[in-house]
């Protein structure tokens, strides 16, 4: 694609702005808000463990629907999602669709992508809706279907109320609009990206989106591809239209054949990457349409400050060195490319040092000279991504399938003393936890059952419950929901939470198609209100701040999600509904005839009685011949039993009631057509 | 002689109390042990209607200020929640954890089981009156001897592993045959308000005892169980027939014991059963309807229990055969069994009631041991109320038929039915056909036992008429 020149593009836009408003009478005085935007970014940072993490950060912007009445024409922001906006008065909205596990030991839990792009595997939908309460849960049965359509993926499943739920405060401040839902089974692949991808204006044909080269993205150990939506103006703040922030969050692994053979020590090197190498892409453009394009390496602060440890014998550190070649090559590793600026985190968290942001534009490449960032690493560097408070997970006890246990482990990550002196409240030190875990109905917890344990002792609940709220499953209706906020004293090691559960057992059409496979329980979420991840980059020019920075730096609590857990259930035998049916039918047959003849049985007397009574019943005819017959034989004649005649009465019934049947059988026939 | 008989009787009553004490004292052995016998748990013990566990969830529900009914734990009865959950919080420092609860139900089954030797008694008493009435010096002077079948009753009740199992592992079955046996009981003794009292709580906490609405009326109508009343009427033709102007004394005895033969149906006691059930009932619902005001109110309290009951919704395995039924059924014909076999219940009720009028506490036995069978969720707690009454008519079902193969049916199949659950549920080697084969047998045992029983019990009937129609023939 030809390179424009930034004058050219800005004519452009303000051009095509012209001619959108230019139907509108007061279109005149429009500001810069009314204007759609769309701005590409993103952001790549070594991780501790060899690998490398790129963030892909897009972000629409629409204006406020009220600025223009004549219905919406749109040239940036996707029509499909204005629609769905609009049609489902959706608030806020986040769809993430996830392959893989966010380490959080690893590749950090504190910073602002961890607590929001790390995601529990496969789908998660949240939405606030401006809808009156009655209206909430259609609202979100219609949403889930428009999603399910635009996304292909099963999003669809979301609607029956057993798998979603509204929880009320731990998981999002909402006014009880907010619903939300995990499929943890759904299977994530390109179907899903490549409609994800069309929201684009540039799609994947030019700007940073070029990057996407499909294997490479899907070989990675961790991706996750996120939808989040909010539209301001639902909650009266006019001056905003509908945000769209779409991101990509890899984790991939950089070949590592060349650094393996350079250092044989205990530390090894990280590997030598270069966008090419690890996307088997370059960027050769911006996407024309967008307002800002730019490419972000960041240093964590850990890393920093091992760096400027190292390097404490130079007067002046390294970062400091001003000068492009200063940044561009120091003793721990070189950049391929020079950065246009260096953007330090202001307020650090961590003390000592601060992570920085190395800015690229993607503006000033070309086909000819296509942007290929690489970072070759010369010496070993050992570093740790910051820590939430508490590392979380979730596991079950128990054996057999008739009960079993979920148990929360929460162990201190050590790092919680940074942060103490920002979190002394009142005398005592308190930390502050919430989990927010839905369990599917078939597994019936006992929510009295929970049993809290810090640091390996049991405690009374009500001592660390600060508030908790319940709502029980109900059998193939609503999954249960538990929202706790728990206090702990800062200084424990570990805590754990129990709660014990019985296995539901289901109707066979319920099981999936691998019913021994199990079931998944979707993940909890732990968050720590108290803290938050905010990384805030000190930039010069403030008017034009960048999307994902500023996204970085707003306020948003510390989040982790726990494993999803598999819990197998038992299955009957689906091979045998007949069998059982008919044994069992047949059983009630048992019971009911025998005990009806034994009811039915006579007594001797009557017996005789009822002899008697045939025997008057029995023609003359058959008593004169009977009679007859014995004179003949020369035997007393005895009252006739007449077996012959009442055998022959019986059968005459027996026609009778058989035609009879045939008959009704037949009207039934001819009436049922 | 006497006070040699007089001290053998007196060791016979010993021998019953020391066997009560013993029973409680291997209750309370059993719950005291000190490894956890996981008795709660088990699909035989504790259905989703009697478990413990649930109602403890229910009470903790409610205490959170939720319904107790939100969410599908608890479907019992909100009084029987406000009575035995607050004993599910209580812990006694060094105690068992559910020592109360376990405490309440031990004294539950103590009752029972002296409510049924006063029951049998009762009944002991009208059988020989009635003998002695038809003149059966034979079967009264029989080298056994009538056996004292009260007490007989009350400790096959008691110590029978059913009910050892269903009062300690915490299920509140106990309390729910406390309730029944209290209405036949209050009945036999023809006590109109304990009766109706007794069948007010026993259908609020589980339904199916609503259709012993039938041999309450006819046990107040006509008395306890007595021979057929047509054997008396015929008895007295013989006497009439016999021996007219032979001797007066004979004549005398007749007047005397003419007004004793209960042959008519005497309407006051069973009004005043009505009225008080009715007064019973508004009781009940009004207590019920205070607890559940804030949570939705009567209907939902109905939907949650009775509705639960009726639609089989909880499908976890238990010794009944509905559960894998209506887990195997195809949706669309789910109704009809659910009509169908709720019907089975119904439909026997008229020609058992016609048959065995005249025997109203039998009567009582068979429509519990029937629902027991036909219910959605049995316990073995049932099944220990109607074997407990079962020894009520130990006189009566001497001769029955099958008598050992179905007690070796019931051993065999308490001693399967936990291991092709095991194999089943907790080894994974088994399949759910094996644990439902065992219900399936017991199912065919419980279906054995009744009808055999009913027969047994018209074929006494009938043997007491033979020496009649002897006479009759003789004179005819």
């Amino acid at each position: 694609m030809a390179r424009f020149p930034r004058p050219t593009i800005s004519l452009f836009l303000i051009l095509s702005f012209q001619i959108i408003f230019s139907a509108i009478a007061f279109g005149s005085d429009f500001q810069e808000s009314d204007e759609e935007e769309f701005s590409e970014e993103l952001l790549l940072r070594p991780l501790p463990d060899l690998k490398v993490l790129a963030h892909f950060h897009f972000e629409s912007r629409a204006p406020p629907s009220l600025s223009n009445s004549h219905g919406r024409h749109h040239h940036l922001f996707p029509k499909a999602i204005a629609q769905l906006v609009q049609k489902f008065r959706v608030k806020e909205m986040e769809l993430s669709f996830t392959q893989g596990r966010w380490n959080y030991d690893r590749w950090g839990g504190f910073d602002p992508i961890s607590s929001s792009n790390a995601k529990p595997p496969g789908v998660e939908l949240w939405a606030a809706f401006d809808v009156p309460q009655y209206l909430v849960d259609a609202s979100w049965k219609n949403l889930t279907h428009t999603l399910s359509g635009l996304f292909c993926a099963s999003i669809n499943f979301l609607e029956s109320s057993t798998t979603y739920s509204a929880p009320e405060w731990s998981f999002h401040p909402s006014s009880g609009s907010l619903r939300y839902g995990t499929l943890p089974r759904e299977a994530v692949c390109t179907e899903n990206l490549t409609p994800w991808l069309k929201l684009l204006p540039c799609r994947d044909k030019a700007g940073l989106s070029v990057l996407m080269d499909r294997p490479s993205i899907y070989r990675g150990f961790y991706h996750s591809q996120q939808l989040r939506l909010t539209s301001p103006e639902f909650e009266g703040r006019l001056e905003s239209g509908i945000v769209l922030k779409q991101t990509l969050t890899v984790v991939l692994q950089p070949d590592s054949q060349r650094a393996s053979n350079t250092y044989s020590s205990e530390t090894k090197l990280q590997p030598s990457w270069s966008l090419s190498s690890i996307f088997g892409r370059k960027v050769t453009s911006r996407c024309v349409l967008a307002k800002s394009s730019n490419v972000y390496l960041q240093l964590e602060g850990g890393l920093v400050t091992e760096l400027e440890n190292v390097q404490k014998e130079n007067v002046i550190s390294w970062i400091d060195n001003v000068g492009s070649e200063g940044w561009r090559t120091n003793p721990f590793f070189d950049l391929s490319v020079n950065p246009d600026s260096v953007l330090r985190e202001v307020n650090g968290l961590h003390g000592s040092s601060s992570s920085v942001l190395y800015k690229y534009s993607v503006a000033k490449y070309s086909d000819s000279r296509p942007f290929d960032l690489g970072l070759t690493w010369k010496s070993p560097v050992v570093w740790s991504c910051p820590q939430a408070p508490l590392h979380a997970s979730r596991f079950l006890i128990g054996s057999g399938n008739e009960r079993g246990a979920i148990a929360i482990s929460l162990i201190s990550t050590g790092s919680n003393e940074h942060f103490l002196g920002a979190n002394i409240v009142e005398d005592r030190c308190k930390l502050e936890v919430d989990i927010f875990q839905v369990v599917p109905w078939y597994v019936k917890v006992y929510y009295h059952t929970l049993r809290v344990f810090v640091d390996g002792q049991p405690q009374a609940v009500t001592d660390v419950v600060e508030k908790m709220r319940v709502s029980p499953s109900e059998d193939k209706v609503s999954p249960g929901v538990m929202e706790l906020v728990l206090k702990f004293p800062c200084d424990i090691k570990s805590a754990a939470l129990t709660l014990e559960f019985d296995k539901g057992f289901l109707h066979i059409d319920e099981y999936p198609p691998d019913a021994n496979q199990g079931f998944d329980i979707p993940s909890a979420i732990i968050s720590f209100p108290n803290f938050h991840a905010r990384t805030h980059y000190f930039e010069d020019n403030s008017l034009k701040k960048s999307p994902m920075l500023s996204m970085f730096q707003e306020k948003s609590r510390v989040r982790s999600y726990s494993e999803v857990l598999l819990v197998p259930l038992t299955t009957p035998d689906f091979s045998m509904p007949y069998n059982v049916i008919t044994i069992t039918c047949t059983a009630f047959a048992l019971y009911f005839g025998s005990l009806l003849n034994v009811l039915r049985r006579r007594v001797g007397e009557e017996e005789r009685f009822l002899k008697n009574r045939a025997a008057k019943k029995a023609s003359r005819l058959a008593q004169l011949l009977s009679m007859l017959s014995a004179k003949i034989r020369g035997k007393k004649w005895e009252p006739p039993q007449s077996p012959s005649a009442s055998s022959s009465f019986i059968s005459l019934k027996l026609i009778v009631k058989v035609v009879l049947v045939t008959g009704i059988a037949i009207a039934w026939q001819y009436y049922s057509q | 002689m006497e006070p040699k008989e007089q001290s053998k009787e007196k060791k016979e009553k010993l021998w019953f109390w020391n066997w009560l004490i013993a029973s409680v004292i291997f209750r309370l052995v059993l719950i005291y042990f000190p490894k956890n016998l996981n008795l709660a748990s088990r699909p035989e013990v504790s259905t989703p209607l009697t478990s413990l566990r649930r109602l403890a969830e229910g009470y903790w529900l409610k205490q959170l200020s939720v319904s107790p009914y939100a969410g599908s734990m608890y479907h019992g009865s909100p009084l029987l929640l406000s009575l035995l959950g607050p004993l599910t919080v209580k812990r006694i420092e060094g105690q068992p954890d559910h020592l109360l609860c376990s405490l309440v139900f031990v004294i539950a089954d103590i009752v029972n089981a002296m409510l049924i030797r006063a029951t049998g008694q009762n009944l002991q008493m009208e059988y020989i009156r009635s003998l002695k009435l038809l003149d059966h010096v034979k079967l009264l002077e029989k080298p056994g001897k009538i056996i004292p079948s009260g007490d007989i009753a009350a400790l096959v009740y008691l110590w029978n592993p059913f009910t050892i199992v269903a009062c300690v592992g915490l299920s509140t079955s106990p309390i729910e045959n406390l309730a029944i046996i209290l209405s036949l009981y209050g009945a036999c003794k023809r006590q109109a308000p304990l009766a109706a009292f007794g069948w007010v709580i026993a259908t609020h906490l589980s339904l199916y005892p609503a259709i012993l609405i039938i041999p309450m009326i006819l046990l107040l109508g006509y008395g306890p169980d007595t021979p057929p009343r047509k054997l008396f009427l015929q008895r007295r033709n013989v006497e009439v027939g016999d021996n007219p102007p032979n001797d007066r004394c004979c004549e005398r005895e007749e007047v005397v014991h003419r007004p004793e033969v209960p042959h008519i149906f005497s309407w006051r006691p069973v009004i005043h059963f009505l009225c008080w059930t009715s007064l019973w009932s508004v009781y009940v619902l009004v207590l019920c309807g205070i607890s559940v005001k804030r949570y939705g109110g009567l209907w939902e309290l109905f939907k949650r229990t009775y509705g639960f009951m009726l639609t089989v919704q909880d499908l976890s395995p238990n010794i009944g055969v509905l559960w894998y039924f209506f887990a195997e059924v195809f949706d669309f014909f789910r109704n009809f069994f659910l009509i169908v076999f709720h019907g089975n219940i119904l439909f026997m009720m008229l020609p058992l009631a016609i048959r065995l009028k005249h025997r109203p506490c039998f009567l009582a036995f068979v429509y519990i041991a029937i629902s027991s069978m036909l219910k959605s969720y049995p316990s073995v707690g049932d099944s220990a109320l109607y074997l407990g009454l079962l020894g009520l008519f130990v006189n009566e079902l001497a001769d029955m038929q099958f008598s050992f193969f179905l007690f070796c049916g019931y051993v065999g199949v308490s001693l399967l039915s936990p291991v092709m659950h095991n194999l089943w549920i907790w080894r994974g080697t088994g399949n759910a056909n094996f644990y439902f084969a065992t219900a399936m047998a017991y199912a065919c045992l419980q279906i054995i036992l009744v009808v055999e029983s009913v027969s047994a019990m018209l074929n006494h009937d009938r043997m007491l008429r033979k020496p009649l129609t002897e006479l009759q023939d003789g004179k005819s």
